[in-house]
């Protein structure tokens, strides 16, 4: 997993609530068997005019203008400030794929669910929560402002913006080094075997119909 | 250890080890897979020259990208045609037990794991898939994950996890005639959100929830994920005890009796503490229908569409704007003279034998209205199909002018070659009404079974009371 330390990153809003995962990636897209492409096709629905299918040349398709990551202000986003309980949905994790296949390392919104949250932690993507006041101000000060850049430093745990206000952010601590350092989660879990081993034989001999050979 | 919830016992149950910051690695023995979230976790595994920590806890199935008419022919969309082949060569080379397209177990994940005794009280069951929240019904912790989780469990038979809040949600009373586990399901995320479960486990509870069938609670934790709670569960009793007996992957004999003393154990203690109490009475629960593209845009079928100008908070008031846009829906129109034009009968919070049951019995002897296009009926699984087949319930779909199709998700997602078209609007067993959900363009109502088999008759939503 690429490491997030700080980035320095264009903000784009997306300015509706319950962002869901099938808006975010199509299912149609989800027959592919990799992990890596799903960046051209995020938001397609919302994104292009015409209806995407998997293998199509997606730099040929007509782009909707009225859509805001079709704006020219906003080419090169990094950053994503978004409106409550985005991510909803499906528990795909082609959602978290397709926003870091775009080019976005963050996303900023009051509130994120679950399985998207973790799923983005596991990518390097960072969601970011801030109270529902604080991203107001944010989007405001987006639109109003073309080139908005705004700074996150995952290790100070704070977001600056062009004009000096500081916003701090709350992040798990585990994830926070994870994300730090790059961490892969199976190989951290696998320092722990002599443990996963005790457990299953302790559980074996409590609970022995859970581990019938099917 | 004091008075504890069910989610704390299943909870403290599995817990392998816990860091100082509460990080808690949780051992998982059920792992259902599917071909749509399983290739890229398999191939992470491969590429990091691992081995499946343990294989008998693995159960496979294809239900996304399968077609749900004649299957002779295999699948001729190219592409879903590979992740399914994908899907039965992982299982093939690593000796994971997987229903193929061609077993008459095959069916939809969350049907078929409860349907073979794959699912268990007492049990962490997880799927790539949010739906896996259906498996709580058996008073098991059960819950969707991504793929770098689907392969961390692979590897480790583990999942590094933080504890969520506790919520009760007590639905008291007896539900009206009519009323279905749907219809309560769709009234607790109208008054708690889409997130309003976020960061939580809900318990359902109450005597309106013991009352149901384990079809029923099944539907009701199916749905949990879309309050926004990964899990949702309900204590385990006479109910979930006679379903799961004899079958198959069940334990027998012996270890029988001693898994029901320990299930018996299986609910809240007299005076748990949850985090957040909702309680609602079953008896003012009426048919529910959505009108919008979130679940919570739901209203009671005599209801009328929402008026955005009703609305003062302004992110509210544009999801309300955008939705009815996207449904081609003018405000303060009665539900009830809402026309459709497909109508879909499946999906796994409405597919097994009770909804179908349910349905039939609302089209008997009538025939779906002239200005419905299509209406299906998908079973959950080889063996709904057949049950329903003993019983005549395909006849009764058949002569209604229903088609009856072969077992798997169908038009709920439109992975598979069933899907609106742009502008139609379905009537909808399944679980998500949002934007393009059942095709591009295409605009779903989220009903129950029986609300869905009045409305394919009549060709608008009817209240199935009056029927």
């Amino acid at each position: 997993m690429d490491k997030f330390i700080r980035i320095d990153g264009l903000a784009v809003p997306l300015d509706r609530a319950n962002v869901d995962t099938d808006a975010i990636i199509p299912k149609q897209f989800l027959k592919s068997i990799k992990r890596t492409g799903f960046g051209p096709n995020l938001f397609d629905e919302w994104r292009y005019l015409d209806h995407g299918e998997p293998g199509m040349d997606n730099t040929k398709r007509p782009l909707n203008p009225d859509f805001v990551l079709n704006q020219p202000r906003y080419h090169g986003a990094q950053i994503l400030l978004a409106r409550e309980n985005f991510g909803c949905g499906s528990s795909r994790e082609h959602a978290p794929w397709a926003l870091d296949g775009y080019g976005f390392r963050a996303i900023i919104a009051p509130s994120f669910a679950d399985i998207f949250c973790n799923n983005c932690f596991k990518n390097g993507l960072l969601p970011i929560v801030l109270d529902t006041a604080s991203v107001d101000d944010l989007f405001q000060s987006v639109i109003a402002t073309p080139g908005y850049h705004l700074k996150i430093d995952l290790e100070q745990q704070n977001i600056s913006t062009p004009n000096g206000t500081m916003y701090h952010f709350e992040v798990d601590a585990f994830r926070k080094n994870c994300l730090l350092n790059g961490l892969d989660d199976i190989g951290l879990t696998l320092q722990h075997v002599h443990e996963i081993n005790e457990y299953e034989a302790r559980r074996k001999s409590e609970a022995p119909w859970l581990f019938k050979e099917s | 250890m004091g008075t504890q919830t069910l989610y704390d016992k299943l909870w403290n149950s599995h817990a392998v080890r816990e860091e100082p910051d509460g990080t808690t690695l949780i051992y998982i023995d059920r792992h259902l897979v599917h071909e749509v979230t399983s290739p890229q976790a398999f191939e992470g595994l491969r590429l990091a020259g691992r081995k499946p920590w343990r294989i008998a806890s693995m159960l496979a199935v294809a239900d996304h990208n399968v077609p749900t008419t004649d299957r002779t022919q295999g699948i001729t969309d190219s592409i879903s045609r590979l992740q399914v082949d994908t899907l039965d060569s992982n299982c093939d080379e690593l000796g994971i037990t997987e229903f193929r397209m061609s077993d008459v177990r095959q069916g939809i994940v969350h049907v078929i794991g409860p349907e073979q005794g794959a699912t268990l009280p007492g049990m962490t069951v997880v799927c790539g898939d949010s739906h896996t929240s259906t498996h709580g019904a058996f008073a098991a912790l059960a819950f969707g994950i991504g793929t770098s989780e689907v392969e961390h469990v692979m590897a480790t038979q583990c999942l590094l996890m933080k504890k969520a809040r506790a919520m009760q949600v007590l639905v008291e009373g007896t539900l009206g005639k009519g009323v279905t586990a749907k219809d309560l399901v769709l009234a607790v995320i109208g008054k708690i959100g889409t997130a309003g479960g976020t960061g939580h486990a809900i318990e359902f509870g109450g005597s309106a929830i013991r009352a149901l069938s384990m079809e029923g609670r099944m539907t009701v934790c199916n749905m949990a994920i879309e309050a926004g709670a990964r899990a949702g569960m309900i204590a385990a009793d006479d109910t979930t005890i006679s379903y799961l007996k004899g079958r198959p992957f069940a334990p027998q004999g012996e270890l029988w009796d001693k898994a029901v003393d320990y299930w018996r154990t299986l609910h809240s203690d007299e005076g748990a503490q949850f985090d957040k109490v909702i309680q609602i009475d079953a008896a003012e629960i009426k048919p529910q229908v959505t009108w919008g593209t979130s679940p919570e845009m739901v209203v009671e079928v005599d209801g009328n569409v929402p008026d955005p100008a009703r609305e003062s908070d302004p992110v509210k008031r544009s999801s309300i704007d955008l939705s009815l846009k996207y449904m081609g829906l003018q405000p303060n129109t009665p539900i009830t003279e809402i026309r459709i034009d497909k109508v879909f009968i499946g999906s796994c919070t409405n597919a097994r034998i009770e909804d179908l049951r349910a349905a039939a019995e609302v089209v008997r002897g009538k025939h779906v209205a002239a200005n419905v296009k299509l209406a299906m009926a998908v079973p959950g699984s080889g063996l709904v199909k057949l049950q329903a087949e003993r019983e005549g319930l395909d006849k009764i779909f058949v002569e209604a002018g229903f088609e009856w199709r072969e077992p798997g998700c169908s038009m709920c997602l439109a992975m598979n070659a069933d899907k609106l078209e742009s502008g139609e609007r379905c009537a909808s067993t399944s679980n998500r009404n949002f934007e393009g959900r059942q095709g591009p363009g295409g605009r779903t109502h989220l009903v129950s079974p029986a609300m869905a088999a009045a409305a394919a008759i009549a060709g608008h939503f009817v209240d199935v009371r009056n029927f």
